[in-house]
């Protein structure tokens, strides 16, 4: 049995947010992944995410595919209905619950292995539709759980643990996102938890496809001199072009940096991005110039982090369709079957 | 203007009133397709039964497609076989099209380029129109020359076979409903063709007579029913991804929702993705399923090969989700615009590991309709994946059926779901225990309470309460729960249709789908020639124990399907432990719609034989 319980009891002076849940409620089981995983990192910061916007953990539903970091919706938010999908399939799953029930939160946990191999194409058009979510990609380079083969997101000439060069081209899924028309695209890495926490809550609360990917080592497998993807390189490679503070709708805005380094971005729920430039020039609402900007570094060997691209005024995937406010799953019966008078005008225009 | 070529007489031999093929040979693409139709509901409406089919290429122009009519006042809705009139507009398919007129049979032709005599047969009857001249010196745009050169043969059939030329106009006037300059040249045309045969020819011996026999039966397409059917069963989820023959229940569905689940403001009470391939059109019906609401894909073999990942996920996982799947010749890409029935065996246990599915199983459009709708109650209900087989044949051509009904006192089954009272109120929620001794769980809606029934959903094995679990004899004991499941479903699926012979007899037929017709067609010409057999035509699966009782009460038992391999038989084999020897195949598989004639020549042959053997 590798699931395992938490215990219930919680600390007396644990904080509470406005909802009166502490930290711990956003907890899941414990996770099995290896000790120092940057998975575990992520989830943690997810935690944190979550319970700073005070969101009720049961408004969320977690899905993922397969792999070690498809494993970490059960080790988060244990509150929240998740789903545990099939390998590469975690976007149409996603974009099926979003069409069933438009009011609940999405958010989309996956990895390089199950997103930009098998599941590429399916993470291609959940982007492409504009599906309300946060997709987040566990980026670590290599298969963990069949023991460190390369994944799609591998340097090329980046080495495995066992000393072989990586020959392929590695697949950018931000470069990808950007492309496909992501709303919201940022790059963190899961050693930067001051960076990753702000960027998963305005992902939580864009509306529109919201894509992170989250560079997160693998201790076990790519955390090795050559690899491309290990905590040495990624801190010494990282180039973050902003810090990005994220201010919930309800919350009075105050912004700490000095005007002019800082631009803000109110988002369509009303919550304010407030965005501390750190690279000259980097604007974070033009797709192009990110593009340019994230491949021109890219062939240094520098990873670009912090918020890319956003757009605040975005529409979603029930936008385009049109659909009724109700959301679809709570729709009843007179709403949905038309009864014994339409048919009978439908039989007579078939005689 | 040419001369028309007319060998023979063409008002020989005993008139046949109601009761003959004709054939229309075409190149698609060339509009042939609305003419055609139109001649087949010019008889409906003189209260003649047709049987109409499109035999038609993989193709979108340029090559060879059929469209046959049967007209039968005994109602007999199966494929005939053979062909008593056959209008040849095709020079690249004559020679074939020409061959297979019955003896004593018609030929209608265009006759502008007069052909040499080899080209023609002595048994039969031909008469030439010289439609391209005609429509050459009438009208100057050739798309107008090749469009009404098929309403010109329309009105010179309708004179032919004694169809009133009101009855066709007013069927071109509701085709172009509000286009009264369409309508008005429309009936020109048609006039050409009638004048001509006054002029120059005289009704032949095939004749159509106004009768009775219509009633109030609708004219319909299997797929187009089977959508209705999902908006009626509350379908609000449809991901698909375009293939022949499902592609126009998609498109169907989507007319119907624009119709029926629109509010006054535009917004939809639906949605509508075309996925970007099969898997993906299921992974979007899984999480539909999964978050409460009735979601449906259709396919055709090909897409439920792709889709097979997320039946298991289905299956095991325990979510509502429901495929309609448009049977086309196999394996492979096989022959994607003929029929079969060759889906059984691949549908009733897709996926790897131990699996097995509800089958649905629809003998015309009025129960595509029916069992499109019930699909949704079932798969709420047993939390898992339901089929609905439909074939090429009753799925992509119109069919007589009965008119639509539905009894608005029905209330959609949502099955074993908690609520938040329920939780509230501190009911025990196990997703996957067997709380009612029927292996069929309670499930909750994502969202649905604060702090009570949320559990996290996986494909790889749990215990009661969804913690994921590698003990064995919890494993074991799911696994149990899910056989007593399907044994549930067997109460719930439509009961069989029995059809006892007139006379008491040890032979048996069990039979399924678009083969319904011919089979029943069948059993009156054997019963003609003194062979009589009990009938049971299978609607679901799991079998209920009608059809193994059928099946123990007779010596021998005939199974007629439309497949190489018996897919039917293997799965009564398999099911119902029954012994291979007195189940007696009768296949049809070369992609044609199978025939009274061929099965009653099967089934005559076999009982025959089988007299001989016991004589010796």
């Amino acid at each position: 049995m590798t699931y395992i319980l938490k215990p219930q009891l919680h600390h007396p002076k644990l904080a509470t947010n406005n909802l009166g849940f502490t930290r711990r409620d956003y907890e899941g089981s414990v996770s099995t992944l290896c000790a120092g995983c940057g998975h575990d990192s992520i989830s943690s910061a997810i935690i944190q995410a979550v319970f700073e916007l005070e969101l009720p953990p049961h408004r969320i539903a977690k899905l993922s595919g397969i792999g070690c970091s498809s494993k970490t919706p059960d080790y988060f938010l244990g509150a929240s209905h998740g789903f545990n999908t099939v390998h590469g399939r975690m976007p149409s799953v996603l974009t099926g619950a979003n069409l069933a029930n438009k009011d609940l939160i999405y958010l989309g946990v996956s990895g390089d292995g199950d997103s930009a191999s098998i599941g590429l194409g399916q993470f291609a058009h959940a982007v492409r539709r504009g599906v309300n979510m946060l997709y987040i990609v566990e980026n670590n380079g290599v298969y963990g759980l069949t023991k460190g083969q390369f994944s799609a997101t591998s340097d090329k000439g980046s080495k495995s643990k066992k000393g072989v060069v990586n020959h392929d081209a590695g697949i950018d899924l931000v470069g990808m996102a950007l492309q496909l028309g992501a709303t919201y695209v940022g790059r963190s890495f899961s050693g930067d938890k001051d960076q990753l926490v702000p960027l998963i809550k305005a992902g939580l609360a864009h509306k529109g496809a919201a894509f992170i990917d989250v560079i997160s080592p693998c201790v076990q497998f790519n955390n090795h001199v050559g690899s491309t993807k290990s905590f040495d390189y990624v801190r010494e490679h990282n180039e973050a072009v902003n810090r990005l503070d994220m201010i919930p709708a309800r919350s009075p805005i105050h912004v700490d940096y000095a005007p002019g380094e800082t631009v803000t971005v109110t988002q369509h729920d009303g919550s304010v991005l407030s965005l501390h430039k750190l690279a000259e020039l980097y604007d974070p609402s033009d797709r192009a110039q990110a593009l340019g900007f994230l491949q021109s570094r890219q062939a240094r060997g520098e990873i670009v982090t912090g918020l890319l691209y956003v757009d605040p005024e975005a529409g979603d995937l029930h936008d385009a369709l049109d659909t009724v406010a109700t959301p679809l799953n709570e729709l009843g019966q007179a709403d949905l079957v038309p009864g014994s008078a339409a048919l009978a005008r439908i039989n007579a225009e078939l005689r | 203007m040419p001369i028309s070529v007319k060998t023979g007489s063409t008002s020989s031999g005993a008139v046949t009133i109601n009761d003959f093929v004709v054939k229309f040979a075409n190149v698609n693409g060339s509009g042939s397709a609305s003419a055609n139709g139109m001649f087949a509901k010019s008889i409906l409406r003189c209260g003649v039964p047709v049987a109409a089919r499109n035999i038609f290429p993989s193709n979108i122009q340029g090559l060879p497609t059929w469209f046959e009519v049967r007209v039968t006042e005994a109602g007999h809705l199966g494929r005939r076989g053979g062909v008593d009139l056959m209008v040849a507009m095709n020079p690249q398919t004559w020679d074939r099209d020409v061959a297979e007129i019955e003896a004593g049979g018609f030929l209608f032709y265009d006759s502008t380029k007069p052909l040499p005599p080899s080209k023609f047969r002595d048994d039969v009857t031909v008469i030439g129109v010289p439609l391209t001249a005609m429509c050459n010196e009438r009208y100057q745009l050739p798309r107008e020359r090749q469009l009404f050169k098929n309403v010109v043969y329309l009105g010179a059939l309708a004179a032919l076979l004694g169809v009133e030329p009101a009855v066709v106009e007013t069927i071109l006037a509701e085709q172009f409903a509000g286009r009264q300059k369409l309508i008005d040249a429309n009936i020109e045309a048609l006039h050409m063709g009638v004048g001509y045969v006054h002029e120059h020819l005289a009704p032949i011996r095939l004749q159509v007579r106004k009768a009775d026999k219509v009633g109030d039966r609708i004219y319909v397409e299997g797929n187009s029913a089977a959508a209705l059917g999902a908006v009626y069963g509350g379908a609000t989820v449809c991901a698909w991804y375009p293939i022949t023959p499902s592609t126009s229940l998609a498109e169907a569905f989507t007319g119907y929702c624009e119709d029926l689940r629109t509010d006054p403001d535009g917004k939809a009470r639906y949605a509508i993705v075309q996925a970007e391939d099969e898997i993906a059109s299921i992974g979007i019906v899984v999480g539909a399923g999964w978050n409460g609401a009735r979601a449906f894909t259709c396919t055709s073999g090909p897409g439920v090969s792709l889709m097979t990942e997320f039946i298991g996920l289905s299956y095991f996982a325990e979510i509502p989700a429901v495929i309609f799947d448009v049977q086309r010749g196999g394996p492979s890409t096989g022959m994607p615009t003929r029929t079969q029935q060759a889906d059984l065996l691949g549908a009733a246990y897709a996926s790897h590991g131990d699996t097995k599915h509800p089958l649905l199983l629809p003998a015309d459009p009025g129960e595509c309709f029916e069992m499109g709708a019930l699909a949704f109650d079932l798969s709420d209900r047993l939390q898992t994946t339901v089929f609905v087989m439909l074939d090429l044949d009753i799925g992509m051509n119109e069919w007589l059926t009965k008119p639509f009904a539905w009894d608005d006192s029905h209330n959609l089954d949502r099955g074993k779901v908690m609520t938040a009272e329920m939780l509230e109120a501190g009911a025990d929620f196990g997703r996957y225990k067997d709380v009612d001794s029927d292996g069929i769980p309670f499930r909750t809606y994502p969202g649905v309470h604060p702090s009570k029934g949320a559990y996290f959903t996986r494909g790889t094995s749990r215990n009661p309460y969804a913690r994921y679990s590698e003990e064995g004899a919890v494993y074991v004991d799911n696994m149990q729960r899910l056989l007593r499941k399907f044994e549930s479903a067997k109460a719930l699926m439509p009961k069989p249709v029995r059809q006892d012979a007139k006379r008491k007899t040890t032979d048996g037929v069990l039979y399924f789908g678009s083969t319904t017709p011919s089979m029943l067609e069948a059993l009156e010409m054997l019963e003609g020639h003194g062979r009589h057999l009990d009938a049971m035509r299978l609607r679901g699966f799991p079998f209920s124990d009608e059809v193994y009782d059928f099946v123990a009460a007779h010596e021998r038992v005939f199974v007629v399907e439309q497949n190489r391999d018996g897919q039917l038989r293997t799965l009564l084999m398999n099911e119902g432990e029954i012994d291979p020897a007195k189940l007696v195949p009768v296949l049809h598989y070369d992609g044609t719609p199978i025939t009274a004639r061929f099965i009653a020549g099967e089934i005559g042959q076999l009982l025959a034989l089988g007299q001989i053997e016991a004589a010796e």
